[in-house]
């Protein structure tokens, strides 16, 4: 009804000079300001930017989903070339869902819980197309088959706790897929999924856009994604676009300071802790109501210029010779743009001391009884099985996994929250695998830290900052007074580099990347000689990761202690790490030093793991490899080696050894172990995932 | 699903012995017995003689073996006197010891005998019950829909002005209990100060012939108090489920607003409150027991007062069992029920 | 004298009010100036809501307060001639008016109402904090040790939730039960968890500091004791171990089982709460971090969690006094605890219910009061409900 007068040569989404804004009790926020970029038929549009930069309200603005307090204060927004910011809600809801279709973050928050997959799916075509009960179904199983989900008959009888994430994040899909929108909106669809489970839902959202012709909207945080997802790109901070323009002209010849900025301060490959140290963004991203006058960027921007950037409102320029490339800098001919970035001096590798922390066949097993209504069989869960390794004084051991791998579990026991059921853990000459934390000495326990994942989590929100950090001291006993403690404190909030201001500070009125500094603070508050770092800079902007993960090194090359980083993160453990540990179910499947991790022979999840992390750079080319099916649970592990399940190489291993016994531990370098049954001769023919073209 | 009824069974059963002693022990005290001595044998009696009276009615005995009796897991005393004229506990009056029972007590269906109404406790609880099943039913016949329907229209839409006009009402109605509506109640609809008089203040003649006039006030007594609370209850689970992301899934499918509240939101949305519906029974009784009491109407609660009153233990002790099996019934069902309405919990 | 009109009888009542309405006034205007700098109870005032709730609770405190004040007659005092008067009638010997009208001995319906609000005013909150006490010091670790405790003290608290209310009142608050002294044994059991709740809460910090420590343990435990003993101790009744010069504080067994059979019902649902919010607030990763530097369970209950618990617990507080105060209603209604010439809400309303249709005020009164109270705490509770949800 709607695509009669529409050409497709149009562009099928133009959003023009669009602006947003909330209303709250106390004054109006804008949330996305002059915005406008265009999306044709076909084209994969990605939007990029930080969190509070307008992505996600642009896609909520397109939906006209706005909520109470948001409101479209300007602009328009044309679907096919009618105005979608006019419409009525009657007119919206036929375009809803079948003209555009959104995908959003937390897949099993997006589907009804009490209802049955094949009705959820089924109402699409029936509300749109008044289409039967009978041929509802019929489509149903149809593009479920299309999201290669196993059993479809099956499926569409489940509830959606009873899928997997990635199974739900497909469901999903395919119930945006249903009508066959002409639009897909995609908010971070993978960011709550496994970097494995991510990799095979972005290689299906690709072919499937080829497949029904569909125009995408992808939203992301993550550069990598986009390079591999999209064909445009809109750069967006604080509530502007700053550039836009292909992938090829923003990821090679980017024209604005932010974006540049933007890649300077994520890890590449080539990147380097000593050598080649990311670059931080200094300053923190505004907020809505304290954005300063002319550019956004302009207080954290290195090219700034008094007068000419803060004058007033700056328009986007397009950038000549490129296919609509444009750029919201002032200054963006008089920026050599080509010029490397001025490095400072790089640190001196630190010299490993010691063993400091020794794990000697380490296992942990949970006894759970099955079944809800409990009463049912006891089970043992194997959360870590025969883990050993070695950390040194000085050295950063990277330990990598995804959900399910036990690298929590790990922590937990190394920390003394739980004790081992096997094995043992030596921190100097002291075994401790047996003593939980409250028998430990204070010495142990300040020797021993822990920095956390969430920084929104990781401060008790009704005391002081100072306060916590002087309860730290407290407890390890630093300090012969109150008010040596508290020089002590605000010494710490000075290593942290923060303000002694804020020490009276509550911690909700700090940010993100504050809260996690202050974190370290307290970790490093009784001169911690392990600590472990739980995905430390995850949770945080992109632009705060390379700051705050400076930090620690800083802190470590200082205090020469012993970082056990814990993350899923490939390209920021190869930037920072010396050894690399994977994990997967319970086991140590190799450990190695970072090079020969990254370089083959590999374990065969390494590889597919590798190959998983998507990079933000246009000349790296890697090796395609998809992981079949979803991580085992570690409640029911598969017999055998735990990754027999969805290995590539199993069929190169004779005999069916892979589904009978857990491989051994195998030396295949000097420091470099593999547990895998793989001959000698496969593991050498094995491919680098990874390559970068000279540039 | 069958080990959980057994688990939850086992720890109703439990619950209720632990009550029921609690009442046992505090309906057994000896200034109670003292008094039932006094006026069964004359008030002026002295304490020798009260105490003879105690041994020779088996009221001396431990307690736990008395409790035993009670609920007829240990056989019922038995004592001959010097005249040779054998009386127990299972032995009636002028009836042969020799044929009696051993065993008498609740699990026998022996729920002992009324000193104040002089008869069978069994059988006053019985018919009382009936009256207040009634007055139950047309409780939970006018809340539960109207509470229910309350509680979405307000939830449906946050911060409408419906929302808040029916959330002030719900507050306001909370806030009013049975003893105070009631009274309001009576003084607008059937006293002479307002004039209105629709209603009968007493609903005594309600246990001959129900009629709209003489049951419309206690059951709108009771169904003010308790309206409120589910409503809110409701209310607060719909604005939960309407901000759902899989509301706004179904919204940006296309689903109208109305098919959005009736398919998507109000089956996840009635989980919440059907516990808190089922657990709202043993709050009834307190209802109950006002009303009964307010309104004159000789029910469940107004037999609970009066042998509360009077120190008719074995028919307060017939009462608590039923009331708390009332309330052990109800939070049982309610716990299955829950199991049955979330399919998260049910297939697992 | 002639009897007074509606007019006359509102305008004398507003102006016996004179000092509530002062006190009120001073209040709003010094609240409202300072809202942004008093934390969660400047909030408060954003809510219109709110705001109304907050105008009814402090309008029954301050009537409280100023009861000696406002009252025009003494609550007790019967004349004969002014039984089941109408509102405005003239006293005969020409000292004023019966504002509300007599009830039916011929007392003024008026005084005792404000009177009756101190009595509602002195014990709901305190035997709501009492509850308090006890549901937070046994839930904290119910819900953070989990395990065999938490089970035996969630199926104590089930049971006691089982007990139909009445029925617990019924045979808790009678003169049999406090012949027997089992409500002093109660109390005794009761009142002694606040104050080991204050001491772990100052140990579980200061035990680095041991010096500092031990002065403000001794200080509490003198001092903390003593009101401790003088409150459950009481002359000729089987607990008297305070010598009579040192016990202070008296309360008449009747009010003593009133106040320990309410605090008995509210308990087990406080202790719910407190233990659910504690299973969400130990996953997080503040807690895990205080667990990591070696910080003891109670530290890590009573000063990690507890604090940031409080939101939902003040708004159950104010719900749950208006809980108390329909409670404390009911044992009068029933003619429970207190004396029945005790000018308690409940009380007045069960001594007026008989004669509801000839002479509806002396109950319709107190009824309406009761419930502007109760509907006071429910109103705050929901604005300071929404407003701690904001931001």
């Amino acid at each position: 009804m709607t695509a009669t007068n529409w050409d497709p040569s149009q562009p099928i989404l133009e959003i023009d000079h669009l602006s947003i804004s909330f209303f709250t009790r106390l004054r109006e926020i804008p949330a996305v300001m002059d915005f406008s970029c265009k999306v044709m038929a076909g084209e994969a549009m990605g939007l990029v930017g930080e969190s509070g930069c307008g992505k996600s309200t642009v896609a909520l603005a397109v939906m006209r989903d706005l909520g109470k307090n948001g409101r479209i204060v300007g602009g328009t927004i044309k679907f096919k070339g009618r105005d979608l910011t006019t419409m009525s809600d009657e007119e919206l809801r036929h375009i809803r869902g079948k003209e555009i279709a959104m995908i959003y973050q937390e897949p099993m928050a997006s589907l009804n819980p009490a209802m049955k997959i094949g009705k959820q799916l089924m109402e699409v075509p029936m509300i749109h197309e008044g289409v039967s009960a009978d041929e509802a179904r019929k489509r149903a199983l149809e593009v479920v088959r299309d999201v290669r989900l196993p059993d479809p008959e099956r499926m569409l009888n489940s509830f959606p706790h009873q899928l997997s994430g990635g199974q739900q994040q497909r469901i999903v899909i395919a119930m945006a897929l249903m009508s066959k929108p002409s639009l897909l909106i995609l908010d971070e669809p993978t960011t709550a999924l496994d970097v494995t489970v991510e990799a095979a839902v972005v290689d299906l959202v690709k072919d499937l856009g080829e497949k029904y012709g569909t125009s995408m909207l992808f939203i992301s945080h993550n550069l990598g994604l986009v390079l591999e997802v999209c064909d445009r790109l809109c750069v967006m901070y604080s509530g502007e676009a700053v550039e836009t323009g292909s992938i090829v002209d923003v990821f090679n010849k980017m024209q604005h300071p932010y974006t540049q900025a933007l890649f300077r301060s994520i890890p590449l490959p080539g990147a380097d802790k000593n050598a080649r140290p990311l670059i931080a963004i200094p300053g923190n991203f505004p907020l809505p109501h304290e954005r300063p006058k002319g550019c956004n960027f302009g207080p954290r921007c290195s090219y700034f210029k008094a007068g000419q950037c803060d004058g007033g409102d700056i328009p986007m320029f397009a950038v000549a010779g490129d296919d609509r490339h444009e750029t919201r800098c002032v200054r963006v001919g008089e920026i050599d743009w080509a010029a490397k970035p001025q490095v400072k001096a790089g640190a001196a590798k630190t010299a490993i001391g010691r063993t400091v922390l020794k794990m000697d066949d380490v296992k942990k097993y949970y006894e759970v009884s099955s079944g809800m209504f409990g009463g049912g069989l006891k089970k043992v869960v194997k959360a870590n099985e025969t883990l050993s390794f070695e950390a040194r004084e000085g050295e950063t051991l990277a330990i990598v996994g995804e959900s399910g791998c036990g690298k929590s579990t790990f922590a937990k026991v190394l920390m003394g929250l739980e004790t081992a059921t096997g094995g043992k853990i030596m921190l100097y000459d002291r075994d401790i695998q047996n003593t939980p934390i409250e028998k430990r000495s204070t010495e142990t326990v300040s020797g021993v830290q822990m920095v956390f994942q969430n920084p929104f989590d990781t401060l008790n929100p009704s005391m002081t900052v100072g306060r916590q950090i002087i309860r730290a001291l407290e407890i390890f006993g630093e300090g012969a007074n109150d008010a040596e403690r508290r020089d002590r404190m605000l010494e710490l909030l000075d290593l942290v580099k923060l303000p002694r201001a804020f020490a009276d500070r509550m911690p909700r009125q700090l940010s993100g990347g504050q809260k996690q500094r202050v974190g370290i603070a307290r970790a490093f508050a009784g001169g911690a000689k392990v600590v472990v770092a739980d995905e430390p800079v995850s949770a945080l902007d992109v632009s705060v990761q390379a700051a705050v993960t400076d930090l620690l090194m800083e802190i470590q090359r200082k205090n020469r202690t012993t970082l056990l980083f814990i993350s899923h993160d490939l390209s920021i453990v190869r930037y920072l790490s010396d050894r690399v540990m994977v994990m997967y179910l319970g086991h140590v499947v190799e450990i190695g030093s970072t090079d020969q991790v990254f370089s083959p022979p590999y374990h065969p999840y390494t590889e597919a793991l590798l190959s998983a992390v998507p990079i933000a750079d246009t000349h790296v080319t890697k090796k395609h490899i998809v992981l079949e099916g979803e991580i085992p649970s570690a409640m029911n592990p598969p017999p055998g080696c735990p990754f027999q399940t969805r290995c590539r190489w199993k069929s190169k291993v004779p005999g069916g050894l892979c589904e009978k016994e857990v491989p051994p531990m195998r030396k295949v370098a000097d420091g470099h172990e593999i547990k895998c049954h793989l001959p000698e001769a496969e593991l050498a023919t094995m491919e680098p995932v990874i390559q970068i073209a000279a540039e | 699903m069958l080990k959980f009824l057994i688990r939850r069974l086992a720890a109703m059963i439990f619950t209720a012995l632990c009550i029921t002693f609690v009442v046992f022990y505090l309906t057994n005290l000896p200034p109670n017995l003292e008094k039932v001595a006094k006026s069964e044998a004359g008030s002026r009696i002295s304490d020798e003689e009260v105490q003879s009276w105690l041994e020779k009615n088996g009221h001396a005995q431990p307690l736990l073996k008395r409790y035993g009796e009670w609920l007829g897991v240990v056989p019922g005393w038995t004592r001959t006197d010097e005249a040779g004229a054998v009386t127990g506990r299972c032995i009636r009056p002028k009836t042969d010891p020799a044929e009696a029972p051993h065993y008498c007590g609740i699990l026998q269906g022996d729920w002992g005998f009324s000193t104040v109404f002089r008869e069978d406790v069994s059988k006053i609880i019985a018919t009382r019950l009936g009256l207040t099943g009634l007055l139950m039913f047309w409780v939970m016949v006018t809340m539960v829909p109207l509470s229910l329907l309350i509680g979405v229209l307000a939830g449906m839409r946050e911060g409408s002005r419906l929302d808040r006009t029916l959330s002030t009402f719900s507050i306001a109605s909370t806030a009013t209990p049975e003893y105070v509506s009631g009274v309001i109640l009576i003084v607008v609809f059937a006293s002479k100060l307002v004039g209105l008089q629709w209603f009968k203040g007493s609903a005594n003649s309600a246990m001959d012939g129900l009629t709209f006039e003489n049951f419309a006030l206690p059951v709108a007594t009771i169904v003010l108090y308790g309206t409120g609370y589910i409503a809110r209850m409701t209310r607060a689970s719909m604005t939960e489920v309407m901000t759902a992301q899989y509301i706004r899934t179904a919204r940006l499918k296309g689903v109208s607003f109305a098919s959005v509240v009736v398919k998507h939101a109000l089956r996840n949305a009635l989980i919440a409150p059907f516990t808190v519906i089922m657990l709202q029974f043993p709050w009834l009784l307190n209802g109950v027991v006002i009303v009964e009491t307010l309104f004159n109407y000789k029910g469940f609660g107004w037999t609970l007062v009066s042998a509360a009153g009077n120190n008719d233990i074995q028919l307060l002790l017939g009462c608590s069992v039923v009331a708390v099996l009332v309330v052990l019934v109800t939070q049982l069902i309610s716990d299955i029920g829950y199991v049955f309405l979330n399919p998260r919990i049910r297939i697992s | 004298m002639e009897p007074l009109a509606w007019g006359a009888i509102l305008a004398t009542v507003l102006r016996l009010f004179l000092p509530v309405w002062i006190a009120l006034i001073a209040t709003y205007a010094l609240s409202i100036a300072f809202k942004r700098r008093l934390g969660l109870y400047g909030k408060l005032f954003d809510s219109t809501v709110g705001m109304i709730g907050f105008g009814f609770v402090m309008f029954w405190v301050f009537t409280a307060l100023f009861a000696p004040m406002i009252e025009t007659r003494d609550v007790l005092s019967q004349i004969s001639q002014m039984k089941n008067v109408v509102p405005g009638t003239p006293i005969p010997d020409g000292s004023g008016h019966y504002l509300f009208g007599g009830d039916n001995l011929g007392r003024d319906v008026f005084s005792r109402m404000v009177a009756g609000s101190r009595i509602v005013i002195q014990i709901a909150p305190l035997a709501t904090m009492f509850a308090f006490m006890v549901g937070v010091t046994l839930g904290l670790p119910a819900g953070y040790y989990g395990g065999f405790f938490d089970t035996g003290l969630s199926f104590l608290a089930n049971l006691v939730l089982a007990f139909p209310v009445i029925l617990l009142f019924y045979l808790l608050v009678t003169p049999e039960i406090v012949q027997t002294g089992l409500p002093q044994y109660i109390a005794v059991v009761l009142f002694i968890l606040p104050l080991l709740f204050l001491l772990l809460l100052i140990n579980s910090r200061y035990y680095v500091t041991p010096g500092f420590r031990n002065i403000v343990i001794a200080a509490v435990l003198v001092i903390g004791g003593w009101a401790y003993l003088s409150l459950v101790s009481e002359a000729d009744t089987k607990i008297a171990v305070l010598p009579q010069a040192l016990d202070l504080i008296h309360v008449p067994a009747n009010i003593l089982i009133v106040f320990v059979s309410v605090v008995f019902v509210n308990a087990p649902t406080v202790f719910r709460i407190v233990r659910g919010i504690v299973l969400d607030i130990k996953t997080r990763d503040y807690v895990s971090a205080a667990q990591t530097r070696g910080e003891r369970p109670w530290y890590i209950m009573l000063w990690e969690i507890l604090p940031n618990a409080r939101g939902p617990l003040i708004v159950d507080f104010c719900l749950r006094i208006g809980y108390t105060t329909i409670l404390l209603g009911t044992l009068g209604f029933f003619g429970l605890g207190l004396s029945p010439e005790s000018p308690d809400w409940g009380s007045t309303i069960n001594a007026g219910r008989k004669l509801l249709t000839i002479a509806p005020w002396p109950a319709l009164v107190p009824a309406i009061a009761l419930m502007s109270l109760v509907l006071g705490l429910n109103l705050l509770a929901d604005g300071l409900r929404e407003e701690s949800l904001k931001d």
